[in-house]
C-alpha cells in the first residue's frame, strides 16, 4: 500500500488549495471571512491531539490484532500519550483560557471547530486517566482471546469518542463522537460471546441507538430553527431570542433532556444499565462506569447551561423531579442487589442523579458540584468495579453469599475497597464528600429542598449497601453456610493476584480519591472555573470567534 | 412541499414506534431502521427545500453566482446515513447471534443477564 | 446459487467492479463519488465472489483480515490531516503537491489520501460482516 505522496526527487510544487480554484486571484478579504489566516502553532494542535493519539494507537493495535503481546504495549503506550496530552491541554487551557481550533482552517460556524475549556479539558484529562489505568488492568485480566477479539482497539477507539466529545464545540459532531464511542462500546461489550453478554448487548445496543437517533432529531430541530450548529454561535442566537419565539425551543430542549438522561442512565430511561453493565469482562464494566454515562451528564451540561440556558430553567422542575428519582430508585436498586457488580451499577445510577440535581439547581456552585461529583464519580466507580474484579479473584464469585473472608486474605485490599467505599457513599474525608457538600449548599441556598433530602437519602442508602457488600465480603469469617470462626483465610490463589499491573491500576485511582479527599482545593478551583465558564460563556464566545 | 414531508416524517415516526414497541427482535429492528430514515428525513427538510442548482462555484468565479441548495443538510444527512447503516448490520449481525444463542427473539424472554429467580440479598450477617 | 455460469463469471465480474470501485474512488473529488461509495462497491464485488467461490478463496484474495484493511484505512485519513501541522495551518487543511510524470501534472493532495482511507475503512468493515455472514450460512 503506497502512499499518497511523490518521490521526492521530483519537482515539488507545494500550492495552496485557495489557489488553484481559479484564474483569478482571490480577494484576500473574502478569504479572511471564511478561513482562518494566522499561523497554527504546534501547541494549538494540543487540542485535537487527545483524538488523533487515539484513532492512531486503535488502529495500529487492531493492525496488530494477531500478536497480542505487542498489543498492550501499543494500548498502553498511547494511553499514556494520552494523559500527557490531556494535562498538557489543561495546563494550556488553565494558562491561556478557552482554546479553539478550526478543522481545514474554516472559520466558525462555517467550519467545524474543536472548542476547550476547562470543563472538556478536565473532564477529558480524568477519562484518560481512567483508561490508562483500565488499560494496564485488561493486561492481565483480558486474555489472548478478548486481545484478539480487539479490546485495545475498541478501547482506544472509544476513548476517541469520549475525547472528542468532551473537546468538541460543533453540536453535530458531538453527535458523531457519541456514534463512535458508541460502536466501540458494543465491541466492549460483546466481547467474548458469553450468552449473557449478547443479551445485555442487544438492550444496552437498542436502546442507546435509540438515545442517540433522539439526540440526532433534536440537533435537526435546532438546526431547522437557527441554521447553525455551532455551540458558541447557538448560544449567542439563543440568547438572542425574544420570549414569543422560545415555544420551539422547549420542545427541542425536552428532546435534548430526553435524549441525554437516556444516555446518562437518568431514571424512567435507565433499564439498559442494571441490564448490561454486570455482563462483560470487568474491566469493560470498569470503564463503562467511569465514563459513557458522565459523558451523557457532560453533553447535558454542555446543552442546558450553555447552549440554552433559559430552557434549563424551564425545565428545572422536571430536572429537579428526574434526579430526585435517580438517586432513590437507584440506592434502592444497589440494596436489592445480592450480587457486587450489579449492586454498583445501580450506584452509579445514584451518582447520575446527584450531577441531575446540580444541573436542576443550576447556579455556578451547583454547577461545580455537578462537574466535580462527574470527576469523582468517574475514578471511584472504575475503582469500584475493579475491586469487584480483584475480588472475584480472590473469593471465586460476584455473589455476596459466596464471598467472605477476604480480611484475612489481604487486609490491605479491604482497606482500599473501605476507602473506596466511604467516597462513593460521600463519607468524609474522600473525594465524594466535597462535591456532596457543593451540591447540597447549592441545592439548600436556591431552595430544592425535596433535591436535597433525597441526595442525603440516597447517600446513606448507598452507605448501606456498600457497607453491605464490605461486611459479607472482607469482614465475615467466610462465605454462607461456614461457621464464623472455622473459615480459612481463603488464600490468592489465581496467579493474575501477584501481577503488579493489577494492583498498580487500583492503586493509582485509589491514590486519587484520597488525594482529592484531603487536597480538594485545586480541585475546586478547577472545577469552579470549568462551571463559570458555561454559566457565564464569555470566554467561550470570544475564543471561536474572536475579539467579536 | 415540507407540509407534505412533515406529515410523511411523522408516519415514519408513528410507524417505527409502533414497531419499536413490539416484543419481537426483528420488529424492533425494522423500527429502528425506519427511525433513522425518519430522522434524515427530518434533517433534510429543516434544511429548507428549494429548487435550486447544487452549490458548485464556476471556475472563472470565487463565489457562487446564482442562488444554489444549502449543502450542509445533505452532508448532514449522509453522515446519519452511514452511521445508521451501520449501526443497523451490527445490531443485524447481533440480533442474529443472539437468536442462536439464546434461542428467542422475544425480547421478554432474553433474561439470560438478569434471571427472574435471582435470589435476594442475604438478609441477617 | 452457485451455478456453473455464476461461478466463472463471479471473478471477472468482482474484478471489473473492483476496478469501477477505484475509477469512482478517484473521481470523487470533483465529480459524484468518492471513497464511501468506491468502498461500498468494492465491497459488494468481494460479496459476490464471496457467494459464488465461498468465503475462503475471498479471504486469500484480500490477503489481510478485513478488520486490518479497515484499521489501515483510518489510519491513513487520520494521518491526512497530520501534514498540515509543518505549515502551521489547522488539522485537516488541504494540501497540494503536484508534479509532472511523462507531461502529465499529476495533483496529490491530502483529501484523496482521506478518501483513499475511507475507501478502506468501507471495504474492510462491509467485507468483514458480509464475509461473517456468509460464513455462518454456508455451515
Amino acid at each position: 500500500m503506497k502512499c499518497a505522496l511523490p518521490n521526492p526527487s521530483t519537482n515539488l510544487l507545494p500550492r495552496k488549495d485557495t489557489d488553484r480554484m481559479a484564474g483569478v486571484s482571490l480577494n484576500p478579504e473574502l478569504v479572511a471571512q471564511a478561513m482562518n489566516t494566522t499561523p497554527v502553532t504546534p501547541g494549538d494542535w494540543l487540542v485535537i491531539a487527545p483524538s488523533i493519539l487515539t484513532i492512531l494507537g486503535g488502529t495500529l493495535c487492531l493492525m496488530a490484532r494477531k500478536n497480542t503481546d505487542l498489543q498492550p504495549k501499543i494500548g498502553i503506550g498511547f494511553l499514556g500519550l494520552l494523559v500527557l496530552a490531556n494535562a498538557a491541554l489543561l495546563a494550556r487551557v488553565i494558562d491561556r483560557g478557552v482554546l479553539t481550533m478550526v478543522m481545514g482552517n474554516w472559520l466558525p460556524p462555517f467550519g467545524i471547530a474543536f472548542t476547550v475549556d476547562a470543563l472538556g479539558a478536565g473532564l477529558s484529562l480524568v477519562a484518560s486517566i481512567v483508561a490508562f489505568c483500565a488499560g494496564l488492568y485488561a493486561s492481565v485480566s483480558v486474555d489472548g482471546t478478548g486481545r484478539r477479539y480487539g479490546f485495545y482497539p475498541f478501547l482506544l477507539l472509544m476513548m476517541t469518542g469520549v475525547s472528542g466529545a468532551f473537546l468538541t464545540g460543533d453540536i453535530f459532531n458531538l453527535y458523531v463522537w457519541f456514534e463512535v464511542l458508541l460502536i466501540s462500546s458494543y465491541g466492549l461489550l460483546v466481547l467474548g460471546n458469553d450468552r449473557a453478554q449478547l443479551d445485555g448487548t442487544v438492550k444496552y445496543g437498542i436502546l442507546n441507538l435509540l438515545g442517540t437517533n433522539l439526540f440526532l432529531v433534536a440537533t435537526a430541530l435546532l438546526y431547522g430553527v437557527f441554521g447553525t450548529l455551532n455551540m458558541a454561535d447557538l448560544s449567542q442566537k439563543i440568547a438572542a431570542l425574544s420570549g414569543s419565539e422560545t415555544g420551539t425551543l422547549s420542545t427541542i430542549a425536552a428532546l435534548y433532556l430526553l435524549a441525554f438522561a437516556m444516555k446518562a442512565a437518568a431514571f424512567p430511561v435507565n433499564f439498559w444499565l442494571p441490564a448490561s453493565y454486570h455482563t462483560p469482562n470487568i474491566v469493560v464494566s470498569a470503564v463503562f462506569a467511569g465514563l459513557l454515562t458522565k459523558v451523557g451528564v457532560y453533553a447535558l451540561i454542555r446543552v442546558f447551561v450553555l447552549i440554552m440556558p433559559a430552557a434549563r430553567a424551564d425545565l428545572g422542575d422536571l430536572i429537579a423531579l428526574l434526579a430526585i428519582a435517580t438517586m432513590i430508585t437507584g440506592a434502592m436498586g444497589a440494596l436489592s442487589q445480592g450480587e457486587v457488580r450489579r449492586s454498583l451499577g445501580y450506584m452509579i445510577i445514584t451518582g447520575i442523579g446527584s450531577m441531575l440535581g446540580g444541573i436542576a439547581v443550576g447556579t455556578t456552585l451547583a454547577i461545580s458540584g455537578a462537574i466535580f461529583y462527574a470527576v469523582h464519580s468517574i475514578i471511584v466507580m472504575t475503582a469500584l468495579y475493579m475491586a469487584a474484579g480483584i475480588m472475584r479473584l480472590m473469593g471465586g464469585s460476584y455473589r455476596l453469599r459466596e464471598l467472605g473472608g477476604l480480611y484475612a486474605a489481604s487486609p490491605a485490599f479491604a482497606a482500599v475497597f473501605l476507602i473506596l467505599g466511604f467516597a462513593v457513599s460521600g463519607l468524609p474525608p474522600f473525594s465524594g464528600f466535597w462535591p456532596k457538600i457543593m451540591l447540597l449548599d447549592a441545592m439548600l441556598s436556591s431552595g430544592r429542598i425535596w433535591v436535597a433530602t433525597a441526595l442525603l437519602v440516597s447517600s446513606f442508602l448507598t452507605t448501606i449497601a456498600i457497607g453491605r457488600i464490605w461486611i459479607y465480603s472482607f469482614w465475615r469469617g467466610g462465605p454462607e453456610g461456614i461457621a464464623d470462626g472455622t473459615a480459612i483465610a481463603l488464600m490468592p490463589s489465581d496467579k493474575a493476584l501477584s501481577s503488579p499491573a493489577l494492583w498498580l491500576s487500583l492503586g493509582i485511582l485509589t491514590a486519587l480519591v484520597i488525594f482529592i479527599g484531603l487536597q480538594p482545593e485545586w480541585m475546586l478551583q478547577l472545577v469552579s472555573r470549568g462551571a463559570s465558564g458555561v454559566v457565564e460563556p464569555m470566554g467561550y464566545l470570544r475564543s471561536v470567534f474572536g475579539g467579536a | 412541499m415540507e407540509t407534505g414531508l412533515s406529515v410523511l416524517i411523522g408516519l415514519f415516526f408513528a410507524v417505527s414506534v409502533y414497531l419499536m414497541l413490539s416484543r419481537q427482535l426483528v420488529r424492533i429492528l425494522l423500527g429502528i431502521a425506519i427511525l433513522g430514515n425518519a430522522v434524515n428525513l427530518l434533517i433534510f427538510t429543516s434544511g429548507r427545500l428549494t429548487r435550486a442548482v447544487p452549490p458548485l462555484i464556476p471556475e472563472e468565479s470565487y463565489h457562487l453566482l446564482t442562488e444554489a441548495a444549502n449543502p450542509l443538510p445533505q452532508a448532514l444527512v449522509l453522515t446519519a446515513i452511514v452511521i445508521s447503516f451501520s449501526f443497523f448490520a451490527f445490531l443485524l449481525v447481533l440480533a442474529f447471534r443472539a437468536y442462536q444463542e439464546l434461542g428467542t427473539d422475544d425480547a421478554n424472554e432474553m433474561r439470560v443477564a438478569e434471571p427472574v429467580d435471582e435470589p435476594a440479598p442475604p438478609q441477617g450477617y | 446459487m452457485r451455478t456453473i455460469i455464476f461461478r466463472t463469471v463471479a471473478p471477472y465480474l468482482a474484478a471489473l467492479m473492483v476496478l469501477f470501485s477505484i475509477f469512482v474512488l478517484l473521481r470523487g473529488h470533483n465529480e459524484p463519488g468518492g471513497g464511501f461509495i468506491g468502498g461500498l462497491i468494492a465491497a459488494s464485488a468481494l460479496a459476490i465472489y464471496g457467494i459464488a467461490c465461498g468465503v475462503a478463496p475471498v479471504r486469500r484474495a484480500i490477503v489481510f483480515h478485513p478488520m486490518s484493511i479497515s484499521a489501515f484505512g483510518l489510519f491513513l485519513s487520520a494521518l491526512a490531516g497530520l501534514p498540515s501541522l509543518l505549515l502551521h495551518q489547522s488539522y485537516m487543511t488541504s494540501q497540494w503537491v503536484s508534479f509532472p510524470f511523462f507531461d502529465v501534472e499529476v495533483d496529490l493532495s491530502t483529501p484523496m489520501m482521506f478518501d483513499i482511507g475511507v475507501y478502506l475503512v468501507v471495504v474492510g468493515a462491509i467485507a468483514s460482516i458480509a464475509l461473517a455472514l456468509e460464513e455462518r450460512e454456508s455451515d
